[in-house]
């Protein structure tokens, strides 16, 4: 975990270049929707108010180097370089080794991208704070099952390279559908009833980004969150499950590239 | 004569490489068209919620849609591979660029000509023309012509976008993901019309850096509209020149880099 966490904090310029883009992203998206506010019913669209939307997408913009959701290629490309060979020669197995390298990720993530997108919506918005004093810590738990769960289909992206060899296509498949079904684009409850609720049983997906945001914000009512949160717990251990049921089958049929 | 053969075996090259990965080419040219349908999408999605959007109604808000994602599918289909110029700066795989005999920027084009993006291009454009077909377009020929020259102009400006955001390279290896706040924030900065944006950040993106020039202020003059920002009726129909002083600049900036390039000494 901390070698993960070292080798991002060798970056720090490539750490500046992101937090600078998740900022002109967090402008974009939030004046977008304030817009759309001000000529919803009430000026709540999807039941959010003005200060929760700002919220979101700010918060939003600092959760996404944290989940990190997109941008893992590393399995795959090891996986058709041969170089997993080395990684399976290991005492441990490989699902537990990757996992403990993106929390390592995750948490360099939480101190470094977090903050800025945050206090720059501070700084521009009115952003709404906490009510509830489980929020806080309910909060902070969505975003450790978040950062699980994303590590779980990103490791089921990635392994597709043991039969596809190029993984490239089930990736751009990923990232397309990933930004828009984790509410990063718009909250999913501006979504017809029936397809947000949907969305949210069926796919692990409201539960990388909107479940978290929705906790922060308080959209619902305390049992509901608690509610939510516990789907993506579920979630989050069916994933990790899964991803060790698909690197035990691929490690039977693997044929390791190169010479 | 020699030249064209020279970049016809670099795309067929990468034409073959792409067969040879069959279902991963159909996911890739799937997901393509897919990037702009959601972006459609999205802006359907917005309007759910609200009749207008910063004054505007669907319909108007489509044109600017579809304008953007038209011009800046041509654009990242013949420049947007220059983003990979940051890894060949920093793993020193330019330098076998460079000793080639011919031009730096056509090869980084053709070595990675994205055929995976056809289907992209064929939805931007009938985005655009549903949304010139649906608003009810008082047709002149100077609406006609301009109709006409916008996408080239936005593909234009785009390309320019890219080509300096990639130049950043040459003097900022680690310069990341910065590009992409001017290329696909751009992207969805003229996605919507520009009075939903406010204060600073409108007038840095839409006029400093001429954003508002792509998609707004020639949609304005398709659909006979005043600009409630105060512009006059003119500025939409000489917009898309604004494409040409990015192109100069893009141009000057991108052959400095080249000149300004010292390998990476491995």
């Amino acid at each position: 975990m901390w070698s993960g966490f070292r080798r991002y904090a060798t970056y720090r310029q490539a750490t500046i270049a992101g937090s600078f883009t998740n900022i002109v992203f967090g402008f974009l998206r939030c004046y977008v929707l304030l817009a759309v506010a001000a000529g919803a019913v009430g000026n709540r669209p999807g039941g959010y108010d003005v200060e929760q939307l700002a919220t979101y997408v700010w918060v939003g913009q600092g959760l996404l180097a944290v989940t990190g959701i997109w941008g893992w290629t590393e399995l795959a490309d090891r996986i058709r370089t041969g170089d997993i060979a080395s990684d399976l020669l290991r005492p441990v197995p490989p699902v537990v080794s990757y996992l403990a390298a993106d929390l390592g990720r995750a948490l360099h993530g939480t101190l470094t991208r977090f903050l800025g997108p945050v206090l720059v919506g501070l700084l521009f918005f009115p952003l709404a704070s906490p009510h509830r004093w489980q929020t806080f810590p309910l909060f902070v738990l969505s975003v450790g099952l978040a950062v699980l769960g994303s590590f779980g289909c990103r490791f089921l992206v990635n392994a597709t390279a043991y039969w596809l060899q190029d993984a490239r296509g089930p990736q751009m498949l990923w990232t397309l559908g990933s930004g828009v079904l984790a509410g990063l684009y718009f909250p999913l409850r501006l979504l017809p009833e029936w397809l947000t609720v949907t969305l949210w049983v069926a796919t692990p997906l409201p539960g990388l980004l909107q479940t978290p945001l929705d906790v922060l914000v308080e959209r619902d009512s305390p049992a509901l969150q608690a509610g939510l949160v516990a789907l993506q717990a579920i979630w989050a251990v069916l994933l990790l499950w899964l991803a060790s049921v698909v690197q035990r089958r691929a490690e039977r049929k693997l044929v390791v590239q190169g010479g | 004569m020699g030249e064209l053969r020279a970049y016809a075996a670099l795309a067929g090259g990468k034409w073959r490489s792409m067969l040879s990965y069959r279902a991963s080419f159909a996911a890739e040219l799937l997901s393509n068209v897919g990037a702009t349908v959601l972006d459609v999408v999205t802006v359907f999605v917005l309007f759910r919620a609200t009749a207008q959007i910063g004054g505007f109604t669907l319909a108007e808000a489509i044109l600017m849609t579809g304008l953007t994602a038209f011009g800046f599918v041509l654009a990242d289909m013949t420049v947007g591979n220059i983003d990979d110029l940051k890894r060949y700066v920093r793993t020193g795989q330019l330098d076998t660029m460079l000793t080639r005999p011919l031009p730096v920027l056509p090869q980084l084009v053709f070595t990675d000509l994205p055929l995976r993006k056809l289907l992209r291009l064929g939805f931007g454009a009938t985005i655009y023309g549903i949304a010139l077909a649906v608003n009810d377009v008082d047709w002149t020929v100077a609406r006609v012509l301009l109709a006409a020259v916008v996408p080239v102009g936005a593909a234009l400006f785009f390309g320019a976008i890219f080509v300096l955001t990639a130049s950043f390279a040459f003097w900022w290896v680690e310069s990341g993901e910065i590009g992409n706040g001017f290329t696909y924030g751009g992207r969805d900065f003229t996605s919507y019309p520009i009075t939903v944006y406010s204060n600073w950040f409108r007038d840095l993106f839409a006029y400093t850096l001429g954003f508002g020039f792509v998609a707004y202020q020639p949609a304005l003059a398709l659909l006979g509209r005043t600009d409630p920002l105060g512009l006059p009726a003119w500025a939409g129909y000489v917009s898309p020149l604004v494409a040409l002083p990015a192109v100069a600049i893009a141009t000057a900036v991108w052959r400095t880099g080249i000149r300004h390039y010292r390998s990476t000494g491995s």
